[in-house]
């Protein structure tokens, strides 16, 4: 019975915890009970990924209500994965941020801070594992309002503009997607995401499905930031605290494309994504645009936290690629990129917070003879970036492979080009970095070795050889990625 | 009956609109929260008319009703509101911080105090 | 005894074991960089010569290292082109190593530990290239050995390097990321496989227009080639300390470039399809005109490395124009060629840093006379001239000699017309500069220069000598060529 209670513990420690944290308070304990958190969570998710992979989908109805009344929440291999990368990088993202944290928020706040991560953590786990669409933007909210609450702990005083900007944006994206979730509703009586499945397609024809759609798509798309609704997406990440910088980077759009994936394919009817509407199109467009326009962005950024959140923004272009393909190889190409992505990012933006300890700053001024200065540090950015590019034997590469070869296969040649133009894009921004730490050198000037310390290190560089390592074998996130893609898009392996 | 059913969709409509507007053209932070509060209330509209059923009652207090609205949009909209409330809130404490930090709630004047430095 | 499949791994890691030593001992006895660079070169090259005597005995199996997913895994077969590449990469490597001791040192570069560890990597990916058994490991050692060589080319850490770096790696990767690897994900949906076969992978079954637009994305995604108009990264890239434009920009990055080329040419698509194609010949067309145009460039250059930079472009696509004349005789010219253009241009390149270090001289005016204060470097140098016009007593007649060959067999008088202008012209760009330096006499102030330090003067009479042995012995080279003429 235990392992049916699973799904429902990785939500109801956290939310436990939290409350706890913000009556104690004390930065020390809060963080042991968010370590605590984060293991449990991490156990739990591994658990659940090999009960899915033994006996099946999990089904778990809240509080014994059946559903369709009832909240019901629902893991299968897609979301196992998802809920696997955002508990380890919850994880990682904790032991990180003690001396992190420290350099930049105040004693006083870093209890309330350790709070709102464990509810935002709290948040992305519900949207992950939920199987119901309104309680889905329950957690959306949850996830989105310590979100902002995390933001502004940045020590620059335009966190608060920045998360004032994103609190607006987001209200608006969750009011979209309710508006759609109600419409939904006032068709079909349920809220259930398998009920929904089963009802929607004798509606197909209702112009009131078709609203929905579109409702509920533009308000996720706010949420993951994909162009053109990723105003919100480089100052809010600039300006958060560094620690809070990579946990966001690596998994809260994540959250809310798996809900996209989940909505569009699974949810509506079979082919009303792709056949009926004609929506692909629109996504695809929207996605290798964003990859290309956005990177280059990216070039002429003099920040390094906002000119990865701009390569952030260009990278989940290249998810919403995938998903336009509307094929099993691109959503499995999407799913791997998710991995890959949070992976490689998460790395990169915990090396700018080593970085800003060492230097106190994080532009791209501060990086000047950072090659020999913090050699670790700084490998593990180039080997991040090297990664973004699509470099062999980093899992930019298994991706960059996966996705070509899904366009490919539907004799998109053009897109595959495309994909491979925004590549050196990517390189671009990439190198301009490289320059600057490893060959703008004043040969005057005597350079101390000053890494960054070992509990930022180690944390990074765990995800560093992750990425390294899921890049030379890609066997395990490979296949569990087309496992996502064959069960979200009804195929049988 | 009817024709109430459709002016609630109007108002909806209506409120929605309003808000949006305010939400994008006011410059007072404030204002744009409460542009937020009315964007979100014109859901919540729409949502307890999808429940309500002319002349419907509550099915909770009689014994065996045969006319009854659908409580469940309306639980619905009660969590909503509840999330509502949490963002009010927060965007006003965040008001609160930004006016200690620049000096002003106007959301022009804040941009151009970040675009100096 | 070990098998001869384990031995192809001990080829790539040795190169390794050089990275791991100078990073440790190195540190402590920084004098030992070229010692164990040169002990580590001999190793590899006699485990490279093992697998040539264990490929007399049959084939060598396959040695899949990962799979990284389903259906592509990085795996190594030695076969007689691969092993030929190998051989000629690591045995230079060992003079290069000689070389370098004397030239880094005599000219006071910095950074040696870093400079010789990123050599080391280099050859390392260049074996992988060599020994790879499928697109998918040649295209990740290719990309390796891109980055590897990235630190070397910019080692002088000055603004013109980092401009040099720039233009290297974008037109390197740009190729490689833009066409190679979107032609190889191609071939992967095609055809379901990308290793490399006896007669090739793809097959008339696929639309003829697919397989032109495939032929044209290999051979320019193969940047590496420097088939025009992507070849200006390798004259850029001159500005790297000579030792790394004599191993990596004569023989081991351009090499490898063309070796895949030829691979492409033999195991991917097969010479019997190639000849179907409509397009190869037009490639064909923008080799040879690379080869006259790129020998025009040279003759107007007057310093030493661009001159020999530019004849490196010209010499590349003599041997992409053997791979795309699809026949027995261009492949075996072009696998000659490789060879024998490595040996002549890797002693042109050891003259020029001898010139560098012992006269201070970069251009070529200033070396009237030269050759009576440095007459063992001029000489040396002069053979290797020899060596790339193509002329006896040097290995490089036998591979003109079949490339012509080649050219003629497929009755395009354009083309074997491109390839004696070209030899013509290289030696009009070549000749001269040996005899100015023999025969002007000298200008003020270089009466006294003297010889280049003894270890430069080492390798480049192994070198020279290695062009005139290979012109007595070619067996073994002819051998290998023609076990891979013969097998398809």
């Amino acid at each position: 019975m235990l392992s049916l209670h699973l799904s429902a513990l990785q939500v109801v420690i956290p939310l436990l915890a939290a409350p706890l944290c913000a009556i104690i308070r004390r930065p020390g304990i809060t963080w042991l009970i968010a370590l605590a958190v984060g293991i449990a969570s991490c156990i739990n998710s591994i658990a659940i990924l090999l009960h899915i992979n033994r006996f099946g989908e999990i089904v778990y109805s809240l509080g014994g209500w059946a559903a369709p009344f009832g909240i019901e929440y629902r893991i299968d291999s897609a979301n196992a994965l998802i809920l696997l990368i955002i508990s380890f990088i919850y994880l990682l993202g904790i032991i990180y941020a003690p001396v992190s944290i420290k350099s930049e928020v105040p004693e006083k706040s870093q209890g309330w801070l350790y709070t709102a991560w464990i509810l935002c953590f709290t948040g992305l786990s519900g949207i992950t594992i939920s199987g119901d669409v309104f309680n889905v933007f329950v957690f959306l909210e949850v996830s989105s309002l310590s979100t902002y609450i995390l933001i502004s702990f940045g020590q620059d005083k335009r966190c608060l503009s920045a998360a004032f900007r994103y609190l607006v944006m987001g209200t608006i994206a969750a009011t979209f997607y309710l508006i759609g979730v109600g419409f939904l509703y006032s068709l079909t009586g349920t809220l259930n995401m398998a009920d929904l499945a089963q009802r929607l397609p004798d509606l197909i024809s209702q112009n009131t499905v078709a609203v929905a759609f579109g409702f509920v798509i533009v308000g996720l798309a706010i949420k993951m930031a994909l162009f053109p609704f990723h105003a919100w997406l480089p100052n809010a990440y600039a300006y958060a605290p560094n620690a809070v910088t990579a946990f966001l980077a690596g998994t809260a759009t994540k959250a809310a494309v798996y809900v996209f994936i989940r909505l569009i394919f699974e949810v509506f009817p079979e082919d009303y994504f792709s056949g009926f509407t004609s929506s692909h199109h629109i996504i695809l467009a929207v996605g290798i645009i964003s990859a290309v326009i956005t990177s280059a962005v990216a070039i002429f950024q003099n920040e390094l936290k906002r000119l990865f959140a701009w390569s952030s923004i260009g990278q989940i272009g290249y998810i919403a690629v995938g998903v336009g393909l509307a094929s099993t190889a691109g959503v499995a190409a999407s799913f791997l990129h998710l991995f890959n992505h949070a992976i490689m990012k998460t790395a990169i933006f915990m090396a700018i917070g080593g970085l800003f300890i060492v230097t106190g700053s994080t532009t791209t001024a501060a990086l000047k003879n950072a090659g020999r200065r913090m050699p670790w540090t700084m490998a593990a950015i180039l080997i991040g970036g090297l990664s973004l590019i699509g470099v062999p034997f980093t899992t930019g590469f298994i991706s960059k492979w996966y996705l070509v070869s899904a366009s490919l296969e539907q004799n998109f040649w053009w897109l595959a080009g495309l994909i491979l133009l925004g590549s050196l894009v990517t390189a671009a921004y990439v190198w301009k970095i490289v320059e600057i730490a490893y060959f703008r050198k004043d040969p005057n000037e005597q350079v101390v070795r000053q890494e960054a310390p070992l509990s930022l290190l180690i944390p990074t560089w765990i995800l560093v050889v992750a990425n390294i390592y899921f890049g030379i074998d890609a066997r395990f996130s490979g296949s569990i990625a087309t496992q996502a893609a064959n069960t979200i898009l009804g195929i049988s392996p | 009956m009817e024709s109430l059913g459709i002016v609630n969709y109007w108002i909806v409509i209506a409120l929605m609109m309003i808000g949006l507007y305010i939400v994008i053209s006011a410059n007072n932070l404030i204002k744009k929260i409460i542009g937020l509060n009315i964007f979100q209330s014109s859901v919540f509209i729409l949502y307890i008319s999808i429940g309500k059923v002319g002349g419907g009652t509550a099915p909770i207090l009689l014994k065996e009703p045969t006319v009854y609205s659908n409580p469940l949009p309306h639980v619905l909209i009660l969590t909503a509101i509840v999330v509502g409330v949490a963002t009010t809130a927060l965007g006003l404490a965040l008001i609160v911080r930004i006016r200690s930090a620049f000096g002003t709630i106007d959301d022009q004047d804040v941009q151009q105090d970040i675009e100096r430095n | 005894m070990m098998s001869a499949s384990t031995i192809q791994l001990y080829c790539l890691v040795a190169p390794l074991v050089a990275v791991v030593l100078i990073a440790t001992v190195g540190r402590v006895f920084p004098i030992l960089y070229e010692a164990i660079n040169a002990s580590v070169a001999v190793l590899t090259f006699l485990l490279t010569l093992s697998l040539y005597s264990a490929l007399g005995e049959g084939t060598i199996e396959p040695l899949v290292l990962f799979e990284p997913f389903v259906g592509v895994s990085i795996a190594i077969q030695a076969e007689p082109l691969g092993i030929l590449f190998a051989l000629m990469a690591s045995f230079l490597w060992i003079v290069t190593s000689i070389y370098s001791f004397g030239y880094m040192r005599g000219h006071g570069e910095t950074n040696l530990a870093r400079f010789n560890i990123f050599f080391a990597i280099a050859i390392s990916s260049a074996m992988g290239i060599a020994l790879a058994a499928n697109g998918f490991t040649l295209f990740l050692f290719y990309e390796v050995l891109t980055l590897s060589t990235f630190p070397l080319v910019t080692h002088a850490g000055t603004d013109k390097a980092r401009r040099a770096g720039r233009v290297y790696l974008f037109l390197l990767l740009g190729t490689s990321v833009g066409m190679l690897l979107l032609a190889l994900i191609w071939t992967w949906i095609l055809t379901g496989t990308l290793d490399f076969r006896a007669g090739g992978i793809l097959d008339g079954d696929i639309s003829k227009t697919t397989l032109n637009i495939l032929l044209v994305l290999y051979v320019f995604g193969i940047g590496k080639a420097a088939l025009m108009p992507f070849h200006r990264w390798l004259p850029t890239a001159m500005v790297a300390p000579t030792p790394v434009s004599a191993l990596l920009h004569a023989v081991a990055v351009v090499k490898a470039g063309v070796f895949s080329i030829l691979k492409v040419s033999i195991y991917i698509f097969g010479i019997d399809l190639l000849q179907e194609l409509e397009v190869h010949r037009y490639l064909a067309y923008v080799a040879a005109f690379t080869i006259v145009a790129t020998a025009i460039i040279a003759l107007r250059k007057d310093n030493l490395k661009a001159r020999l930079a530019y004849s490196t472009v010209g010499q590349l696509s003599y041997i992409v124009l053997g791979a795309l004349v699809a026949n027995a005789a261009g492949i075996v010219g072009g696998g000659l060629h490789m060879l024998m253009h490595g040996f002549g241009k890797i002693t042109l390149f050891f003259g020029a840093g001898a010139i560098l270090v012992a006269a201070h001289k970069t251009e070529i005016s200033q070396m009237r006379g030269i050759g009576r204060s440095m007459p063992v470097t001029m000489i040396t140098f002069l053979i290797g001239c020899i060596a790339i016009v193509g002329a006896p007593p040097t290995g490089g007649m036998w591979s003109k000699w079949n490339l012509l060959l080649g050219a003629a067999n497929t009755t395009d008088w354009l083309l074997l017309a491109a390839l004696i202008i070209g030899s013509l012209l290289s030696a009009a760009y070549l000749l001269p500069i040996a005899v100015r330096a023999f025969y002007h006499p000298p200008d003020d102030g270089n009466e006294t220069i003297k010889e280049a330090p003894v270890s430069i003067l080492i390798a480049m009479i192994i070198s020279a000598a290695g062009c005139i042995i290979l012109f007595i012995a070619p067996d073994f080279a002819f051998e290998l060529m023609s076990m891979i003429t013969s097998s398809k």
